[in-house]
Formats: C-alpha cells, sequence, structure tokens
C-alpha cells in the first residue's frame, strides 16, 4: 500500500523548492497534493505537470481569508484534507543593526504569522477528516537549522523560525489535548540547493562561490536536496511517523551536530 | 566601590514583577538604573521613564535621553511583556496575535538594536564598559505548555534574536554580551489572566504544584540571575540559554500548564 493513500495534504510555498518536492512525493505515495503560492504562474504549471491528483490555489500566507479559501477550495476539490506543510518562508539576511523595524515584521508575519494562520485555519478541517479514524493528520512546519542556532547575519530569519519552532510544540499539544488525532512537528533542514537559496550561491566569498562556501559548512561537503527533506517530511506526513508530535526533526548534513 | 558603580542600566517593564525587582537589584549593586515601562511606577528604583517598548520613537528618545543625562549604558534589560490574555490555536486573531508580537518581539528586537548604538557610543570612551543585553524569554519558549500560542511564539522568537544578537556583538568585537533568561511560573500580574479563569487561591495551588521544587517563583529568584548575567561576573557567557523554573522542564510533563481553553 501507498504510503499515503488517500490523504490530502495542503503544501504553502508548493511551487518551488521543498514544497513542490513534497507534492510529488505525497502524489507518488497515493496521495493528492495542492500547491498553494503567490507564484500563480509557477503555482498552475507544477500542479498541470502533476495531473489530476494536484491543483493549484493562490495564497499569500500573511492574509487569513487566503488561508481560508484554501482550506475551502482542498476540502471542496477531494473531499477532505489530512496533512498540511508549512513550507512558504522567504530567507532574508540582516543583522540586529541594519535591520529595520518593518523588515523584521515582513520576515516574522511571512514565516512564523505565516505558519500560525495555516495551523489555524486547517486544523478544523484536518480534525473533521480525521477525528475517531485509525489514519491521524499530520501537520509538518519547516523551520531551519537557524531556528536551533543564531546567526549574526540572519537575525530576522532566527527570530522568526524560533517562533515556529516553539508554536509547533503548542500546536502539538493542543490538538492532543482536544483528541483532534493531529500531529505536528517542526522540520529543520540545513541549506537546501532551492530557489530560495539560489541567490547566495551566485555571491563570491573571497576566493570561494556563495555554493562552495554554503556546501563547506555541512560536515556531509554539500547542500542538501529539496527530495532529501521532501522524504523526511512524507515520513512525518505519513502514519509511520504516528507516534511522534511536538518534536524537532533536522535534516542539516550534520550541520548542527 | 559596589560591583556596578558607575554603570547604567535601563530596565523594560522595571515598574513591576521581575522587572522591579531587578531594577532593586542592580541598584543595590551599585548602578544607576533607569525604569522604562508603560505603566506608572511612583516609587521604583531608580528613575522612571515613561515607555512604550513597542514604539521606535520611544526606544529612540529613551536612548538620546539616557545617553544626555547619564553619558553612558551598560545594561539592557528587555523584561517587559504581555502574557497574551488566553488565546488558543483556534480562537487567537491576527489582531491578537500581533499585539504580542508587537511587545515581546519587536520590542526587543528594538531594545537590542538601539542599546547596541548606544553601548558603542559610550563603551569606547569610557573602556570600563562592558555592555550586557539580557532578554527575558520564557518556558514557553522551550516546551508547548507554557503560554497562549502567540506567546510561545514571540518567546521562541526572543530565544534565537537572543543569539543572533550574541553573535553579531562577538563577531564585530563590540564587547557585548546577550543571553535569554526562560522563567517558569512567576508570581506576577501577568498570571492574572489565569488567576481571572480558576482564582488565585486555586491557580497557585495548581501552579505550585507543577513546578518540582514545590512553588512558582519570587520575582526576586528571577532577578538574582538577572543581575548575575547583567554583571562581568558572568563576562564569558554569551548567545545561551538560562532556565529558572523550578524543574519543570527537568522532566515529563503531560499536561498543558498555562492558557488552556
Amino acid at each position: 500500500m501507498a504510503r499515503v493513500e488517500d490523504k490530502v495534504v495542503l503544501i504553502s510555498g508548493g511551487a518551488s523548492g521543498i514544497g513542490a518536492e513534497t507534492a510529488r512525493l505525497v502524489l507518488r505515495e497515493g496521495g493528492k497534493a495542492v500547491l498553494a503560492d503567490r507564484d500563480l504562474a509557477k503555482g498552475e504549471a507544477v500542479a498541470r505537470e502533476l495531473g489530476p491528483s494536484a491543483t493549484f490555489v493562490a495564497l499569500d500566507v500573511t492574509q487569513e481569508a487566503d488561508w481560508q479559501a484554501a482550506v475551502a477550495k482542498t476540502v471542496a476539490t477531494y473531499g477532505g484534507l489530512h496533512g498540511l506543510l508549512n513550507a512558504a518562508g522567504v530567507g532574508v539576511r540582516n543583522t540586529i543593526e541594519d535591520c529595520t523595524l518593518a523588515e523584521y515584521r515582513r520576515v516574522n508575519d511571512i514565516n512564523s504569522l505565516g505558519t500560525f494562520l495555516g495551523c489555524k485555519s486547517a486544523v478544523a478541517a484536518i480534525k473533521n477528516s480525521v477525528q475517531g479514524k485509525t489514519s491521524g493528520g499530520s501537520i509538518v512546519n519547516i523551520s531551519s537549522v537557524l531556528g536551533l542556532r543564531g546567526s549574526a547575519q540572519a537575525m530576522a530569519y532566527c527570530a522568526s523560525k524560533g517562533a515556529v519552532r516553539s508554536l509547533t510544540k503548542y500546536v502539538a499539544l493542543y490538538c492532543a489535548e482536544k483528541k483532534y488525532n493531529i500531529r505536528c512537528n517542526s522540520v529543520h533542514p540545513g541549506y537546501i540547493d532551492t530557489p530560495m537559496i539560489a541567490p547566495r550561491l551566485e555571491q563570491s566569498w573571497g576566493n570561494r562561490t556563495g555554493r562552495e562556501f554554503l556546501e563547506d559548512l555541512h560536515p556531509l561537503g554539500r547542500l542538501g536536496r529539496a527530495e532529501e527533506v521532501a522524504n523526511m517530511i512524507l515520513f512525518l506526513l505519513s502514519d509511520e511517523s504516528s507516534f511522534s508530535t511536538g518534536s524537532e526533526f533536522v535534516c542539516d548534513g550534520g550541520l548542527t551536530a | 566601590m559596589s560591583e556596578l558603580s558607575q554603570q547604567v542600566a535601563i530596565v523594560t517593564g522595571g515598574a513591576s514583577g521581575i522587572g522591579a525587582a531587578t531594577a532593586q537589584l542592580l541598584q543595590e549593586a551599585g548602578a544607576t538604573v533607569i525604569v522604562a515601562d508603560i505603566q506608572d511606577a511612583k516609587d521604583c528604583p531608580g528613575r522612571f521613564v515613561p515607555h512604550d517598548v513597542a514604539s521606535e520613537a520611544a526606544w529612540q528618545s529613551l536612548l538620546a535621553d539616557t545617553l544626555q543625562r547619564e553619558g553612558r549604558l551598560d545594561i539592557l534589560i528587555n523584561n517587559a511583556g504581555v502574557g497574551g490574555g488566553v488565546g488558543n490555536l483556534e480562537n487567537t486573531t491576527v489582531e491578537a496575535w500581533r499585539h504580542t508580537e508587537a511587545i515581546n518581539s519587536e520590542g526587543v528586537f528594538l531594545g537590542c538594536k538601539y542599546a547596541i548604538e548606544g553601548m558603542r557610543k559610550t563603551g569606547r570612551a569610557k573602556p570600563a564598559s562592558k555592555g550586557s543585553i539580557v532578554n527575558v524569554s520564557s518556558i514557553a519558549a522551550l516546551i508547548g505548555s507554557g503560554g497562549p500560542i502567540a506567546y510561545s511564539a514571540s518567546k521562541g522568537a526572543v530565544r534565537l534574536l537572543s543569539k543572533s544578537v550574541a553573535l553579531h556583538c562577538a563577531e564585530k568585537k563590540y564587547n557585548i554580551r546577550c543571553n535569554s533568561v526562560h522563567p517558569g511560573g512567576v508570581d506576577t500580574a501577568i498570571l492574572n489572566p489565569v488567576w481571572q479563569i480558576v482564582g488565585r487561591e486555586q491557580g497557585k495551588a495548581f501552579l505550585d504544584a507543577v513546578h518540582p521544587i514545590g512553588h512558582i517563583a519570587e520575582p526576586r529568584e528571577l532577578a538574582e540571575l538577572l543581575l548575575w548575567l547583567a554583571s562581568d561576573r558572568a563576562s564569558f557567557v554569551t548567545g545561551a540559554e538560562f532556565v529558572a523554573d523550578g524543574g519543570m522542564t527537568a522532566g515529563l510533563q503531560k499536561r498543558r500548564i498555562f492558557g488552556a481553553g
């Protein structure tokens, strides 16, 4: 039997990177995926390529009404909702001295408020699809290694990913206490070769390219691939991880070891 | 000479609770203390300045005023915070979320940003200045049962923000340290929403029991830790997390503790 047979998964940031790779994997393992993204052209193209088990919906993660519409469309299209992947995010470099309040708020809105609104908007629909069933619901929030460790050059990003790490545990305990049959975990990737870090790969760092610099940070000596993170996410979305909730799953080539 | 004589400290939220107890200890240790709070504090130790931590303009004027009057800044205690009521995953509005973030997360961000500016300006002129920033986070950053969801998120942000600030200052050789403190239950006004739901006596008995040490903290018990981190006794300590929670996160808990609902 496929690993997420008949499970419907809503994916923010589904048009590219880790989100799109996860959608591909969910479909391969028998599920349905709703790709939600701000990038309409790319999102629609990926959904078309994946076929009838995938569909696209426009989503600005900072807008609660967008989230409600995305959840409603998911349930209308596939008849339920079982998994949520909060993969949309923005990677920004700034320090405590050069970051403005507006920029701090923008990064936290997308990464942290956006994740909260995803959990808030999806929880009732997931509960309705899974409560009392053997097979449960699962929410996966993408934090970062920078939700575990600080970085002088990514101050606002670290704060937002620290918020995701902490709120994930709240959601896990809340759903457990309410007996919703929904688990919630955070995933902490290292540097993954996705569009989010593409600009950094091109920059030079002394006599090295950005890619060489970032590869060298990881004990495994390379960047991660989106499908490697997607493999971890699929495990968390599936019932294989049925006893894991409120936990931190690191996928970082040894970076934080 | 007292340990902190000639040092200038700002304590946000210093009118009550952990802030007031810390202001008291800093003053006893010889520091010039500025109590910056949105609530009035008539009898507080040190000098009271009305201050809204969520306002960038307020931070600019607090810094300018401090440097003009005292000539330097050595210590910032980012203690001001709100509990954020009892909002849960399903009933917390965006407005309530933003209110909590503005004070607990953006307020600490602004505090660090302007304190670094102030400490840098005065540190060079007065080499004795060794800056220390202490950010009050919470066990809600560490475990899922420590408070309402917006509170958990805001304190998780403070936890990682503190590390990034510490690393930045270290990299720039600013001689400024930055750490986060994670209190468990402390008997302050932040628990008023809990008391309103279950009554103080019953609520306190419950909270006392979930702390392995048998009671929630008096503000003074946190102030001692904040004082230590503010002082040069903690000179090798930066970017770290300091838990003072009566043992609550040392073991296993089954239940959500605060903000049930």
